[in-house]
């Protein structure tokens, strides 16, 4: 494990270097598992040695250190089982696949029998190249239990041949749980979100699919505003209230010109079209001059990617609910959530967004009952509290959305 | 150092000492007042090298036991008594005696409620149990 100081000595170089001999390592048909542990090994050892002999090329040093870990593992590993059948003698598979070491590892680290927890804390920790302390940090959990969740995730790649291109839905997905657990509202924690920003740049370098680049647009038009979703109270900013002035112009531009040239290869896909409706917030000068009918538009496609969007994806079905209403009028925006009633009726978030629905079409009363139920089923104290004043403000008979500036 | 529970209640406990309506019901400046309290607790106890843990619980409650062999867990998710208890979170303190927790209980439940007035809110106070005799005790 690399610790503290090892991170101090040059922790940007490390990083960097960490996926890139793995995925070398595991290319030569070494297993995951083990070539991580010699990794490792390997990193404790340059702790050691680099201050005093810094290497001329750390990658090769790296490699070299860790290949000698694996012989040495490997030779005690014969001895015990050397009246065992020579399935060792295997003959290593070629490598055939020249892509970028990144994309490699993280086929690796998101593959389909782990469960998303542990494909996110495998990543963090093999592409991330973050210290197992840390991605507990970020979790809020014990580091002996996360420990163990990385040791049980690299177990169940062990002796798997890892040599064929996995599925990139499930590594955007993975990236963007990392990317929602940081963002999301609470204490700061760890810069997941920063992370997985990098994470998904990288990825763009490797892929052309263009749901990566939708997924990068995404996650930058949304991490553009998070200086403006709390107060200095720690207090939630809704969208239409926050000081747009602090919202981060240079992430805004980056992620449009990423999601432009998403949108030039013309095979849309979610990643794309919610980084479309983050931009049409973010290009509004003010609340009020949010494109509504466009945002609409957006979600039509949206909702259009499934068969049965209610049921598959109803998250996108609220999020064209408030659309509607604010594009046809709160009374259709209502019906439409209506029809997520089953789905939805017991989340915080439906509750919500009725509240919301209620007090644009002035009806304070309803507003009120709608965010006392969402703060019951809230499932974080910033966003409950958000909820109970929310509540409690449309209850004295004050609109919060609507004449507040 | 003995530590120990504050925890706080949705409802259950003794009787209330000043009833009050739900906080959503409250005046708005009086549950900014009340919100900012809470933070404040967890800050104070901080600085003064007390805190160990804060969390909320959200109110759903699902009561669950074994089914018996080969058979679902048997689950219930209420409605249960009006009177039953129902924990809404607490804060565990680190502090020098079981007098110094019962002042910091006081303190939390002095709280503001509507119009400012103190809540009286009742606190339950536990001591945690350390998992093996400590060595110091013998002393």
């Amino acid at each position: 494990m690399i610790d503290g100081s090892a991170r101090r000595l040059d922790e940007g170089a490390l990083r960097v270097l960490v996926p890139r001999v793995l995925a070398g390592l595991v290319r030569r048909g070494e297993d995951f598992d083990a070539a991580e542990d010699a990794l490792q090994e390997a990193l404790l050892e340059a702790l050691r040695v680099w201050p005093e002999h810094p290497p001329r090329d750390p990658r090769a040093w790296l490699t070299t250190v860790a290949t000698r870990r694996l012989v040495d593992a490997r030779r005690s590993e014969a001895a015990r089982h050397r009246r065992e059948e020579a399935a060792d003698t295997e003959p290593v598979p070629a490598v055939t696949e020249q892509g970028d070491d990144t994309l490699f590892l993280l086929f690796c680290c998101c593959h389909p029998d782990l469960a998303p927890a542990s494909q996110v804390a495998l990543t963090l920790r093999a592409v991330g190249g973050l210290t197992t302390r840390e991605i507990a940090d970020a979790f809020y959990v014990p580091e002996a239990t996360m420990a163990q969740r990385i040791s049980r995730a690299k177990r169940v790649l062990h002796g798997r041949r890892l040599d064929r291109p996995g599925d990139l839905a499930i590594v955007l997905r993975v990236l963007y749980l990392i990317y929602t657990t940081g963002h999301g509202y609470g204490p700061p924690r760890p810069d997941l979100a920063r992370e997985a920003i990098r994470l998904a740049r990288q990825l763009t370098l490797a892929t052309e699919e263009p749901e990566a680049r939708g997924l990068l647009a995404l996650m930058l038009l949304n991490h553009a505003r998070l200086p403006a979703r709390f107060d200095s109270e720690g207090r939630i900013v809704t969208l239409d209230r926050q000081d747009r002035g602090l919202w981060d112009t240079r992430e805004i531009a980056e992620g449009v010109r990423v999601l432009q040239s998403a949108l030039a290869v013309q095979r849309p896909g979610r990643y794309q079209i919610e980084a479309a409706i983050a931009a049409l917030h973010d290009d509004a000068a003010g609340a009020e001059e949010t494109d509504w009918p466009q945002i609409l538009a957006w979600y039509d496609d949206l909702v259009a990617l499934t068969d049965d969007p209610v049921r598959q994806d109803p998250a996108a079905v609220l999020g064209r609910a408030v659309a509607v209403g604010h594009v046809l009028g709160p009374a259709a925006g209502l019906r439409e959530t209506d029809r997520l009633r089953d789905v939805l009726g017991d989340r915080h978030r439906w509750h919500a967004v009725r509240g919301h629905l209620h007090e644009l079409a002035g009806d304070l009363p309803a507003a009120a009952t709608a965010y006392v139920e969402a703060a019951r089923r809230a499932t974080n104290v910033a966003e409950r509290d958000h909820l109970v004043r929310q509540a409690a403000r449309a209850r004295a008979g004050r609109a919060v959305q609507l004449t507040d500036p | 150092m003995p530590k120990y529970l504050l925890l706080k209640h949705y409802r259950g406990g003794p009787e209330p000492h000043r009833p009050v309506p739900p906080i959503d019901q409250w005046a708005p400046e009086d549950v900014e007042a009340h919100m900012a309290f809470q933070h404040h607790v967890s800050a104070l106890l901080e600085e003064n090298g007390e805190y160990v843990d804060a969390q909320a619980l959200a109110p759903a409650q699902t009561w669950v036991r074994y089914g018996g062999p080969d058979a679902a867990p048997v689950t219930t998710d209420g409605p249960h008594p009006e009177t039953s208890d129902l924990i809404a979170g607490w804060w565990i303190i680190d502090v020098d005696s079981h007098e110094r927790a019962v002042e910091l209980a006081a303190y939390v439940s002095s709280e503001p409620g509507p119009g400012g007035e103190p809540l009286y809110e009742w606190i339950d106070v536990r001591e945690v149990m350390w998992e093996r005799p400590r060595t110091t005790d013998a002393a």
